[in-house]
């Protein structure tokens, strides 16, 4: 009961836009991105116009240096766009300094990394808390530990708060930094090959808590270059030298439930046979 | 993000490695510590010195004769005769605000009482002496006026001579011979301790000097006159009268040098401690140069730290850490760093000042101004050699520390 409570909490700022709906979460228009290394010009990014709705679960794919990095890096306001224009939920992030650019990523974003990037030696639960301390809000310490709690009960760890990440499998790692991801109330999540280190069963049970949280009205952001993790998506951009080169639906879309179903069949009959 | 949170979060970072975060506070720790050790035994040499020109009496001048500089060659404080004892008499009759006056006649004579004997110092001093210098007596009574003007073979016996010539046994009443002649004790004195120059100021006999002039030394000038001022405030005017008065029974001309010197109490107690101050300050600076040392142990750490935890500042600033909370963050590690150093430093310092004092018998003094300076100088140093490491922290690029390996 506890933890449906705690997922109302979290979604209830989506829900209030979805009532709205006026503005993208993501809108870039024209977007480019250039790096200057030495005397050579790098255009990662060439002119990119992408609009991505609230309630969507997108996923970037591309080769490496096609540029899906440096979009992923823009989208997470972690870099500003060299032309062009992006509003990040309205807002215009080329316009912000270092600080705000920090404030927007701690309002507004939720980032879950391929390494997971947990500190060590800190339990579960204040990994979660750790985006609650930059917080601007002035968010009480009994605050953040209950919503680091209820963040950890929804992706079924709730036991776990207080193992150290050194205790805990890379699947339920990855699980912890999702938590992280979503304690301080994302309007986006954003998420850089997220199953890149673990294995296909703990992939798709990864996949699944995604699908999971974009039901339940998420927006998500995925970048891969794994098509069978892109098939888990509603919607697929393709990019390739800088450019997008593709952007559909995701038709033959995988679901994690049947997915997880069938390969612990597939196990069983293995172990059967052998 | 609150300084508090902050604070754990450095506390945390610290404890992650135990022993490296030892061996940095290491440096501070012996900093600080012979900072502290080596102020309070020069403190403590200080502090005795002026215990020892206290012991001199109050509001109390000296009058030494002169230096003698015949034919180029200066003598020290009382090397010429040159102070009569018709100028301590004018000196007793004419100088007002005045308590007492007493010339010192110094010798060293052998007493003998029984079959025991000793060389001690024989003092020739006048009735005001003892009540000059606050020296209480501890048995029978000081010699008069009426002694002095006689010659009379009286003396006050120091503590020191007195146990060695006497034992356990009351000293007073009985007859020492000095240099052959009979004394009679009539006083104990009471204990003095040492002197500025570190002599045993109980190892004496004081006759009057009237006495020891005829019978002992043979002089017929004084090495010096004490002079007690009746108040502190008038300690200079007292001064200025003794040197008038003198210049003019020397008959010295205007334009030449005095052949005595008046030295207030003040003047010699700023004399004796100028060269403790002087070995404080030496010794500070010795061991503030470990302290230096100790703060780029810790730049040299927090610059490593830094670069080791590059992903994690990625990722703080990933989920909204903004320059300002890193460089906070590191900074605080920095001055938690020094400051815990610095607190044991204080601690061992004073634990080492108590053994040296316990040891090797010298005086040492922790003043609360010397734990207060070594604390607040090892957070300076802590926010010094922080600083840098911590700003390079702040200034790294989200994308980059997040990528680094």
């Amino acid at each position: 009961m506890a933890g449906r409570l705690a997922v109302a909490a979290v979604f209830a700022g989506v829900d209030s836009s979805f009532c709205v709906l006026v503005h993208p979460v993501v809108k870039l228009e024209n977007f480019a991105k250039t790096y200057h290394t030495g005397e050579v010009e790098v255009h990662a990014v060439k002119g990119v116009s992408l609009e991505i709705q609230p309630g969507e679960f997108l996923a970037i794919m591309g080769a490496s240096g096609s540029g899906k990095s440096t979009m992923m890096n823009s989208i997470g306001c972690l870099d500003r766009p060299t032309s062009g224009m992006y509003l990040l939920d309205g807002v215009n992030v080329g316009a912000l300094g270092r600080d705000a650019l920090a404030d927007l990523r701690n309002e507004k974003i939720g980032f879950v990394f391929q390494g997971f990037n947990l500190l060590s030696r800190t339990s579960a639960v204040e990994n979660i808390e750790l985006p609650l301390l930059y917080s601007r809000q002035g968010i009480t310490r009994r605050t953040q530990r209950e919503r680091a709690e209820n963040a950890l009960a929804l992706v079924g760890l709730g036991e776990r708060g207080d193992h150290h990440p050194n205790q805990l499998s890379g699947g339920q790692q990855q699980r912890v930094a999702i938590a992280r991801a979503l304690v301080n109330h994302p309007k986006l999540l954003l998420a850089d090959e997220p199953t890149g280190n673990l294995d296909t069963m703990t992939s798709i049970e990864i996949m699944g808590i995604f699908q999971d949280l974009n039901r339940r009205g998420m927006t998500i952001v995925m970048v891969t270059h794994e098509l069978d993790i892109a098939r888990y998506c509603l919607r697929m951009v393709v990019m390739r030298d800088g450019r997008v080169v593709r952007d559909e639906p995701v038709n033959d879309r995988l679901a994690a439930i049947d997915e997880l179903q069938k390969l612990k069949q597939e196990q069983q009959a293995v172990q059967l046979t052998s | 993000m609150n300084l508090f949170a902050t604070f754990r979060i450095a506390v945390r970072a610290l404890r992650r490695n135990t022993l490296r975060t030892l061996l940095t506070m290491l440096g501070i720790i012996i900093g600080v510590g012979a900072v502290i050790a080596m102020v309070s035994i020069g403190n403590g040499a200080k502090a005795q010195m002026e215990a020892r020109v206290a012991s001199l009496g109050q509001n109390v001048i000296q009058v030494f004769s002169g230096m003698s500089s015949r034919g180029g060659f200066r003598g020290g404080f009382g090397s010429s005769g040159t102070l009569t004892r018709e100028d301590y008499e004018s000196l007793r009759r004419e100088v007002s605000g005045v308590n007492g006056a007493s010339p010192e006649v110094r010798s060293f004579a052998q007493l003998a009482y029984g079959n025991q004997n000793i060389n001690s110092q024989v003092l020739g001093v006048g009735a005001d002496y003892v009540d000059i210098r606050s020296w209480p007596l501890a048995g029978g009574a000081n010699f008069t006026e009426n002694d002095v003007r006689n010659a009379n073979k009286v003396a006050l016996i120091g503590k020191t001579t007195a146990e060695t010539l006497f034992g356990d046994s009351d000293p007073v009443g009985q007859i020492i011979r000095v240099k052959s002649a009979p004394f009679t004790v009539v006083g104990l004195l009471g204990a003095k301790g040492t002197s500025m120059m570190g002599s045993d100021q109980d190892d004496v006999l004081l006759v009057p000097y009237t006495s020891a002039m005829r019978r002992l030394s043979g002089d017929n000038t004084f090495r010096s006159i004490m002079v007690q001022a009746a108040e502190r405030d008038s300690l200079a005017d007292v001064q200025q009268q003794i040197t008038e008065l003198l210049r003019q029974r020397h008959r010295i001309l205007d334009g030449r040098d005095d052949d005595f010197i008046v030295r207030t109490q003040q003047e010699i107690a700023d004399f004796a401690t100028d060269s403790a101050k002087i070995m404080t300050y030496l010794l500070g600076a010795v061991a503030s140069v470990s302290l230096i040392v100790g703060g780029i142990g810790i730049m040299n750490i927090m610059l490593v730290s830094v670069t080791e935890r590059t992903r994690e500042i990625g990722l703080r600033m990933a989920v909204g850490a903004r320059g300002r909370d890193i460089l906070w963050q590191f900074l605080i590690e920095a001055v938690t760093l020094s400051l815990v150093g610095g607190i044991i430093g204080i601690l061992l310092g004073m634990g080492g000042a108590e053994l040296v004092s316990k040891n090797l018998g010298w005086s040492t003094l922790v003043s609360p101004e010397s734990i207060m300076t070594a604390f607040f100088f090892s957070a300076a140093i802590g926010v010094f050699f922080g600083f840098y490491p911590a700003r390079k922290a702040a200034q790294l690029d989200p994308i980059d520390a997040l990528r680094y390996e």
